[in-house]
């Protein structure tokens, strides 16, 4: 197998700049949350102001950006939160 | 334990009865609430959007925390998403507690915990114009094993 699929979450100001708030995005075997975030740099240059305040969640746990990917996870990039 | 993130309006004899217990000489109740202004402007209204699931796990989990940190009867953590007009509650939290100091000590923490970590977040409608807030209070946030 020479990849994996995983599920991209966006939220709030990043989700209305990239004008979407769900992608899949094929990354290779090996891949770190780190590997994406650059894949998605790729294809959505505009989210380059976000990155460096966006933490990032891995089946709904916050992760490190060396953290491993799996084969069907879904990855949420969380811009700092205001909720209450 | 009562966690739940919803678009239906919060009502907070809910959280009073969800931790109700024998044991309790303290309930201890905190509002959210819309205000009509922020940094000297004028707010119409707020939109509020989660990540739903993700949202209630980390509400769960910062509420087994104040259990053991502050030795909760029970807690209610009740976050509402979507429009919300002035004066409408966003944030719903209960504690019960055998005491008043530790109810109203945890119940604080927890707050401040829920707008830290909780992926939640607010746009502010004004009459000429929309922003998302984020942050600041996120902005202290680490990665897991950095706490």
């Amino acid at each position: 197998m020479d990849g994996m699929e995983i599920t991209v979450l966006l939220f709030a100001s990043v989700a209305d700049r990239l004008g979407t708030r769900r992608l899949a995005l094929d990354v290779p075997e090996e891949a770190t949350v780190a590997t994406a975030r650059d894949l998605l740099l790729e294809r959505f240059p505009a989210i380059e102001p976000f990155l460096p305040n966006l933490l990032y969640a891995l089946d709904e746990e916050y992760v490190r950006v060396t953290q491993p990917l799996t084969q069907g996870a879904t990855l949420a990039l969380i811009p700092p939160v205001s909720g209450g | 334990m009562l966690i739940r993130v919803t678009r239906d309006p919060l009502v907070s004899q809910q959280a009073i009865d969800a931790v109700a217990s024998p044991r309790a000489g303290a309930i201890n109740v905190f509002l959210g609430v819309v205000r009509d202004n922020n940094l000297g402007r004028e707010v119409r209204y707020l939109d509020y959007e989660a990540y739903p699931s993700m949202a209630e796990k980390v509400m769960r989990e910062i509420a087994e925390e104040s259990i053991r940190k502050f030795g909760f009867e029970d807690v209610a953590v009740l976050h509402r998403t979507g429009k919300l007009e002035i004066g409408e509650t966003s944030l719903l939290i209960a504690v019960s507690s055998g005491h008043r100091v530790e109810s109203f000590e945890g119940g604080h923490w927890l707050v401040n915990e829920i707008k830290k970590r909780v992926p939640v977040w607010k746009k502010e409608v004004w009459a000429d114009g929309e922003s998302w807030i984020e942050g600041p209070e996120s902005l202290g946030i680490q990665a897991p094993g950095q706490r």
